[in-house]
């Protein structure tokens, strides 16, 4: 009997994955095995809606249960993945049974980087990425709290923004000179600090943390400046790393992740790997590696993985793509900006505006759009696919309002 | 059925292949202009999340949802695939005097 196909990681992208394959027909096993007790939810909502939600929140599924019991797709929750037999073909999960497969893929996703220090595992401390985190988290952040926030990228800004709207003070402190160092243009970053200042929020870069120390119901933050902070809670939010140990042992190809071909294949034909914790080759920027982050990334990986796993065959094409919501105001990014060296900016309506990153020779590489919810969402999206085109669209014409960013798809 | 046509726009406050939002009686419509110059009605908000459609970008036949880019056909409805999976409610529309008319239940 032939071991079907079998998915560790039960996220967006190992969800995704079970059930595109049942959408293209497969009709062998499918097996989705993961570490969480819930069914598959979305991660975006629990630095946002989660936070802040009057009623009692519930997770944003998937698909709820019926749907992976109608589609036969066999979900093991609360279940571990332990080790790989590549040679045999098969897993071993924590319950010690011996799981054979033909194709396997590797949606582990990624963890948040820990701070390399003990009094950062107490009771005062937190990381969020699941959404048991973010139950604690949202019990602890109410009106009267003061809770410093390690780390001013997209996670530790959305949960500064949603604890101000649950009415606490907060602290965020940023080792670099500014938020938001990491792929969004300085001139955007500036907008989103004193959007964060404007409510109250004290941002606190170039500041690291030098030690953690107990307080009286609560912590200590001591910087390296000297200076002390006390909360009630810290959360620790400096980045993630890709899950890829089990991958490792298993003697699969590692880099920054889990290495995969633009195909998603591992260094093992018949292991893939997808979503938070793989980098992978992307030909429109010469086929450079990298490793995203964003839940577009791990619902078209998903998608391809599973294509790919019944021979498809596609390389992966989609541009990266990602949004942020802090307040009234989301960022949306797609591209590379650090492929570009020059800016384009166009404005739109009510104070909206797209920053354009064009290379040297004047390719379109990226596009970072700010504005209140979805006004600048169609042209981001019309960027996306100049940018999937590798177009070298007219500067000044990009930057006129009146230019319908969609004629120039045409061109 | 009901004959109660409710004006919605002039037919040029929509430009070709393109959509806008539209608010009658508590509710929230999306008002279509094909690149035909056809015109067409659903219901303004995507059955993944309630997200505006008219924020979305509209290409020959299909919506695409500005958030997750959940794509379906305005002129039937139709959802055309993950993430979403439920077909939006479409309305009679019509042209008289420059005026875009929606029949709404
Ligand atoms: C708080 C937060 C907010 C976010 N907001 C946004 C946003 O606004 N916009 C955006 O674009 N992206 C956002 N993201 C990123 C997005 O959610 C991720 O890119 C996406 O969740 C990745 O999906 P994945 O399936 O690859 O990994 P994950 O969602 O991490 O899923 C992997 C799953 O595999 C399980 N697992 C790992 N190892 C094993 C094993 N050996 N056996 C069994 N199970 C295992 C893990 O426990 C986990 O449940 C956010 C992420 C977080 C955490
Ligand atoms: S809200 Fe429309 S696709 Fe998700």
């Amino acid at each position: 009997m032939p071991g079907g196909m079998a998915i560790v990681g039960a996220g967006q992208c190992g969800a995704r994955a079970a059930l595109t394959l049942r959408e293209h027909g497969y009709d062998g096993s499918v097996t989705l095995i993961g570490d969480e007790l819930h069914l598959p939810y979305e991660r975006p909502p629990l630095s946002k809606d989660v936070m802040v939600s009057e009623a009692e929140p519930v997770p944003r599924f998937v698909a709820d249960r019926q749907v992976f019991a109608d589609r036969s797709i066999q979900y093991l929750t609360g279940t571990r993945a332990i080790a790989i037999d590549p040679a045999a073909r098969s897993i071993r999960l924590t319950d010690d049974r011996t799981l054979p497969y033909d194709k396997l893929l590797l949606a582990t996703g990624a963890a948040p980087r820990r701070l390399p220090l003990p009094a950062a595992d107490g009771s005062r401390c937190a990381y969020l990425r699941t959404y048991d985190d973010a139950l604690r988290i949202r019990g602890a952040i109410g009106a009267g709290a003061h809770v410093a926030i390690l780390g001013g990228g997209f996670i530790g800004l959305e949960l500064a923004a949603s604890v101000r709207k649950r009415g606490a003070r907060v602290t965020v402190i940023e080792t670099l000179p500014r938020i938001l160092t990491r792929g969004v243009p300085e001139e955007i970053a500036r907008i989103i600090d004193a959007r964060h200042r404007s409510e109250g929020v004290d941002l606190a870069c170039g500041k690291a943390v030098a030690a953690l120390r107990d307080a009286a119901g609560g912590v200590e933050v001591v910087l390296t400046d000297g200076s002390v902070i006390i909360a009630d809670l810290l959360l620790i939010s400096i980045g993630a790393v890709p899950v890829a140990g089990l991958a490792e042992e298993a003697g699969l190809a590692i880099e920054n992740g889990i290495a995969v071909d633009a195909h998603l294949r591992t260094s093992d034909p018949d292991i893939y790997a997808a979503g938070d914790c793989c980098s992978f080759p992307l030909a429109i920027y010469g086929g450079r590696r990298v490793r995203l982050e964003c839940w577009r990334n791990a619902q078209d990986q998903g998608t391809l993985a599973a294509r790919n796993m019944l021979g498809a065959g596609e390389s992966a094409s989609s541009v990266p793509w990602l949004w942020t919501d802090q307040y009234e105001l989301r960022l949306q990014i797609a591209g590379l900006p650090d492929e570009g060296k020059r800016l384009v900016r166009r404005d739109l309506q009510d104070g909206a505006f797209i920053l354009f990153h064009l290379a040297d020779d004047g390719r379109l590489v990226a596009a970072s759009g700010l504005g209140t919810g979805n006004a600048v969402a169609k042209d981001v999206r019309v960027a996306e696919m100049l940018i999937a085109r590798r177009a070298k669209p007219d500067p000044a014409a990009l930057a006129r309002p009146e230019t319908k960013l969609k004629s120039l798809l045409a061109a | 059925m009901s004959s109660n046509w409710i004006e919605a726009c002039a037919a040029d406050a929509i430009e070709q292949e393109d959509v806008i939002r539209f608010d009658h009686g508590g509710r929230t419509f999306a008002i279509y202009r094909s690149a035909e110059d056809d015109y067409f009605a659903t219901d303004g908000l995507c059955t993944h999340e309630q997200v505006h459609l008219a924020d979305g970008l509209v290409m020959d036949d299909i919506i695409e949802c500005p958030m997750h880019n959940g794509r379906f056909n305005y002129r039937t409805g139709e959802a055309k695939g993950a993430p979403v999976c439920v077909n939006l409610q479409t309305y009679p529309v019509k042209v008289e005097a420059g005026k875009v008319l929606v029949q709404l239940d």
